[in-house]
């Protein structure tokens, strides 16, 4: 018992990524924190915007807007050296402090993404489901997300050479 | 922490299990080859070598191209390696963004005391 409490605090920051299937990808994390707290910084967007972008990836977060009920929108505008993209979405479940469900529509490769938050011991448990619609989508959201975003970057970069020559 | 499909495994596996197969990895991690050469070297109908290509090719250990009439052998990207490159892209952004909201976090607890001695008070 004392043992499994001494290593509990390396055990509770991992993250762990599993895919489930061809669409589907799993991640968890256990946040020291009440359910409550975990909960209102996934929905409130001035907690939200301080943790989504962290800032190794090189973005800013522009602006967040989130509606957080059933049917209301979300939309993230981010920049990365002078170029800007959204992010933009729908909620379809919200169950306070225990479930949030929502869809991704920038493209037809948007997923549907489901999180829990399921508290014990002061501590809350973060499930983080991706389900998306085709093998392709998932597949692409791996390799893509990061590299595309970089390759994008790459060209515009170029394509100012070129306008400044 | 990582895992990998299940049906990639299946694949590698019975890919592995021939020995003729094992064989053409083995040829192939010395230099590419055309398939005619291969099936000369293994004593092989040209058939018969295509089929252990095509389950090579399926499991991703070894791709071809065409040029021309010869179609090339190389040994493939190991797929293995690629899945987890993939998967490690996931956890690499999922671990920062979490230790973000870890500390996010602990900033409401500690603000959540405060105010709790304030009420109290």
């Amino acid at each position: 018992m004392d043992a499994r409490r001494a290593s509990e605090p390396d055990l509770m920051k991992r993250t762990t990524v599993e895919r489930k299937s061809e669409r589907e990808i799993v991640v968890t994390r256990t946040i020291n924190g009440p359910a409550r707290l975990v909960f209102e910084a996934w929905t409130k967007p001035e907690l939200f915007k301080r943790w989504w972008v962290p800032k190794s990836m090189g973005m800013s977060l522009l602006s967040c807007e989130m509606d957080v009920r059933v049917g209301g929108r979300y939309r993230l505008e981010f920049s990365y050296e002078g170029s800007k993209s959204a992010f933009f979405g729908t909620y379809k479940e919200v169950t306070p402090h225990s479930r949030l469900v929502w869809t991704n529509e920038e493209s037809e490769d948007g997923a549907v993404t489901t999180v829990t938050f399921e508290e014990k011991d002061g501590k809350t448990l973060l499930v983080m489901h991706e389900l998306y619609p085709s093998k392709e989508a998932l597949d692409a959201a791996g390799t893509g997300a990061a590299d595309a975003m970089v390759e994008t970057f790459a060209q515009l970069d170029e394509l100012l050479v070129t306008l400044v020559v | 922490m990582v895992q990998y499909s299940q049906a990639h495994f299946d694949a590698s596996f019975a890919a592995l299990s021939d020995v003729t197969r094992r064989g053409v990895l083995e040829q192939l991690g010395r230099a590419d080859a055309s398939i005619t050469y291969l099936a000369e070297k293994f004593h092989m109908t040209l058939t018969g070598m295509k089929k252990h290509v095509g389950i090579l090719e399926q499991a991703g250990l070894v791709t071809t191209e065409k040029v021309g009439r010869v179609r090339t052998c190389k040994l493939g990207l190991c797929r293995l390696e690629e899945e987890a490159a993939w998967i490690e892209r996931f956890h690499q952004l999922w671990a920062t963004r979490f230790d973000e909201l870890d500390n996010v976090v602990e900033e409401l607890k500690r603000k959540e005391k405060v105010d709790g001695r304030k009420k109290s008070k």
